[in-house]
């Protein structure tokens, strides 16, 4: 292995000699596919936003005296259990979707994948109405501005989802473009869009329910 | 080699234009990040004269904001700019290299995690030129300070400065965070045949440890940035307490990031520095395991200790008592690490070369600096000495006597495999000597300056400081000085310098079997991995003949 006592140019000529044809000399290794590890560990890091986030609204609302603070109405619970309730239940169709895509039935992809994006729009809907409607705003102390940008921020992660189902959806009406083999991107948007689901799950918990 | 594909990597880097290019190669790469980081520590060291410069009387000679100013990009440039990005850049080079990989896992992640860099760094310095001054708060920029309206003219306006400061540190986070993606999924799923994590370099074992700190502290930080970003922009309460905020959240929220991003920035150091001392002491790295474990035991414990910066902060006795024990806990990693040093070089046949002396005067620097960091987690010492200049001492002896002189270390000893070209010996020892006389004089005093009271971050002082601010300031002009030979040789020896063999050092990682610069896909063919990485005196690969013809 200590083998480099040759003059140095003709180790700098190898060198520029193998970069011409080193892209097809190593084209036959095959390592693992690592994307979807990578995309995890993005999540982890998209996680940790989050757990900071909700670990700062425990903390004020520990430090406050009232939450809901005096005069500001308890949040209204049936119309936001609905939306969530469909927002969950997209994460069971996108499942359907993954499964159709397993099996090569680009249709039925299509279909269910496309009514995952329709729920997702329902749940921006509800969420962009319950805005709308609330008697405060993000300057209305503690309470007004951790609900306001723990909602923004997850319906800000909603939207992003949803424009990544929908480049999948266009992509997906090309023939071979996505096979039960490799279909990274579509895996990776549904992986995308349960952790989407569960950061929703939690702070549905905290803001509505506790 | 599935995320690599063809015609990535079109031809090798025969020109100086590749470094200015959106390069995929990881090489590249580490070189792009070394060199910009560079640039940004040169400019953080001039901020450093100024603030030497307005010490030098007790009176303040600058606006005492441009002051706070000063200090504060100090602070950030070094933190963001120069020790955490440098170290991924030495990971860029030489993981892929030691692991025996081709590349990076995702090499054009890996571009965008580089490119981010210049754009978030000139963001940050060009606040100097908006009218509210450069963020001047701290880098810890706590509020309610940072949140505060500064005047401008004869009006209160909002920070612009602190606005662009929280910009620039959440998108240069955000940088590292991509990066520490790309070294955990390379480091985990890439390594060659045979290499098992425990026949991994340690080097790679500091990088991987830093990176899983990096993904799981940045977004904290990133969080309580932009909830007091709302708070400046947008008038909201988080960290309000006259709208029942609560502003030791944001201190809590920016430790856990901080002070486990301590450990960022002296893991990788203290693996450059157990790469270099087996080297150069022609021995085994003493206790590689408990090296390894101890790494993660430092990862693991930095997430435990992060309140003791906050003693000070109304934070309650129980709380105080937890916080200091965990914080001595980290002594035991620490020492074990230190030991094995000592017992590295301990009767070793010794080559005292610019990259040996600055390792071994690593270890000396960072053991003043973690016994201070002992003293500091003791809640009754440090409340004695808190926001004196006793803590400017001590982070300055881990940061700059540790990781900066593991960064320099680092240069001396992989500089021929980058380049191709061999650093001058004298002018080596020159920068060594006078770097390492420039430290001590600048900042051993300070030790007693804090003991006796002298605040950190204010533009004037008591009289009676002056002599030993004055020795302090000398020291820190050395130190500016000293920069010099360093960039004189590096820039010369880079164009002219003698020709590099493949393994100058005779040292036993895989870097050093291909030549110097490695051609463009580190292998010819993959090695296969039978030994550990330090076993000298024993065959450590079967390697298929590297080509040399």
């Amino acid at each position: 292995m200590q083998s480099s006592t040759s003059s140095n140019d003709s180790v700098l000529d190898a060198n520029i000699a193998q970069a011409a044809s080193a892209s097809s000399v190593h084209a036959h290794e095959h390592g693992p596919d690592l994307r979807m590890f990578g995309f995890s560990l993005f999540l982890v890091s998209e996680g940790m936003l989050f757990v900071g986030l909700f670990v700062a609204y425990f903390a004020f609302r520990a430090s406050a005296p009232a939450w809901p603070p005096a005069g500001t109405p308890e949040l209204e619970k049936f119309m936001p259990s609905v939306f969530t309730a469909i927002l969950v239940a997209s994460s069971g169709v996108i499942y359907l979707a993954d499964r159709a895509l397993l099996k090569g039935d680009m249709g039925k992809f299509r279909l269910f994948w496309g009514l995952t994006t329709l729920m997702g729009l329902i749940f921006l809907g509800g969420q962009a109405y319950e805005w709308a409607n609330l008697t405060f705003t993000l300057k209305s102390g503690l309470y007004g501005g951790t609900f306001y940008v723990l909602t923004g921020f997850h319906g800000m992660h909603v939207i992003i989802g949803i424009i990544l189902q929908i480049i999948m959806l266009i992509r997906s009406f090309k023939a071979g473009r996505y096979t039960p083999e490799s279909h990274y991107g579509p895996a990776a948007t549904s992986v995308y869009w349960h952790f989407v689901d569960v950061v929703w799950v939690a702070l549905f918990g905290m803001l509505y329910i506790l | 080699m599935v995320q690599i594909a063809q015609g990535d990597h079109p031809e090798a880097p025969t020109g100086w234009r590749e470094y200015f290019s959106f390069s995929v190669d990881h090489k590249v790469i580490g070189i792009q990040y070394l060199v910009t980081t560079f640039i940004f520590y040169l400019l953080g060291g001039l901020l450093a004269m100024v603030i030497r410069y307005e010490l030098l009387t007790p009176d303040a000679t600058l606006d005492p904001n441009l002051y706070n100013s000063v200090f504060t990009i100090h602070a950030t440039v070094m933190i963001f700019l120069w020790l955490v990005p440098a170290l991924a850049g030495f990971g860029n080079y030489v993981v892929p290299l030691m692991i025996g990989t081709r590349d990076m896992a995702f090499p054009r992640l890996n571009a965008l995690s580089f490119w981010m860099i210049p754009p978030g760094g000139i963001l940050l310095m060009s606040s100097f030129l908006v009218k509210t001054g450069a963020a001047g708060a701290g880098w810890w920029s706590y509020p309610p300070l940072s949140a505060q309206l500064v005047a401008e003219g004869d009006k209160m306006v909002t920070n612009t400065g602190e606005v662009i400061w929280l910009a620039s540190v959440i998108f240069l986070g955000t940088s590292s965070i991509l990066a520490a993606i790309n070294f955990i999924v390379t480091i985990l799923g890439m390594r060659t045949k045979g290499m098992t994590l425990f026949r991994m370099p340690l080097f790679c074992w500091t990088t991987l440890t830093t990176a899983c700190i990096t993904l799981i502290a940045t977004p904290v930080l990133a969080g309580a940035l932009i909830l007091l970003m709302f708070d400046i922009t947008q008038g909201t309460v988080f960290f309000n307490p006259t709208g029942g905020g609560d502003p030791v959240v944001y201190q809590h929220m920016f430790w856990f990031y901080s002070h486990p991003a301590v450990y960022i920035m002296i893991l990788p150091a203290m693996g450059i520095i157990s790469e270099v001392l087996p080297v150069f002491s022609r021995k085994p790295l003493f206790g590689y395991k408990a090296l390894a474990i101890s790494t993660i035991g430092i990862g693991v414990l930095g997430f435990t200790v992060w309140a003791h910066h906050m003693f000070t902060s109304g934070t309650p006795d129980w709380l105080r008592m937890f916080f200091m024990i965990t914080s001595m806990i980290i002594a035991v990693p620490t020492g074990i690490k230190v030991f094995s040093w000592i017992a590295t070089v301990w009767g070793g046949k010794l080559e005292l070369n610019s990259a040996m002396l600055f390792a071994m005067s690593f270890v000396s620097m960072f053991v003043v600096g973690g016994l201070s960091g002992i003293m500091l987690a003791s809640v009754p010492v440090d409340i004695h000495v808190s926001n004196t200049y006793f803590v400017v001492a001590h982070l300055h002896y881990v940061l700059f006597g540790g990781s900066v002189f593991a960064i320099y270390a680092g240069i001396y000893y992989w500089f021929p495999k980058m380049t191709g070209r061999m650093l001058n010996e004298f002018w080596g020892k020159v920068h060594f000597y006078t770097t390492f006389v420039g430290f001590n004089l600048c900042f051993l005093p300070m030790h007693w300056l804090g003991t006796h009271g002298m605040p950190r971050r204010v533009a004037a002082y008591a009289v009676d400081f002056q002599t030993l601010n004055v020795i302090v300031s000398i020291g820190g002009f050395l130190l500016g000085i000293s920069t010099l030979p360093f960039l004189f040789n590096v820039i010369y020896c880079w164009i002219k310098g003698e020709r590099a063999t493949a393994n100058p050092w005779r040292a036993l990682t895989l870097e050093w079997t291909v030549s110097s610069p490695p051609p463009v896909e580190n292998f010819e063919v993959l090695p296969e991995i039978t030994e550990g990485p330090y076993e000298y005196g024993k065959p450590l690969l079967s390697v298929p003949q590297q080509q040399q013809s």
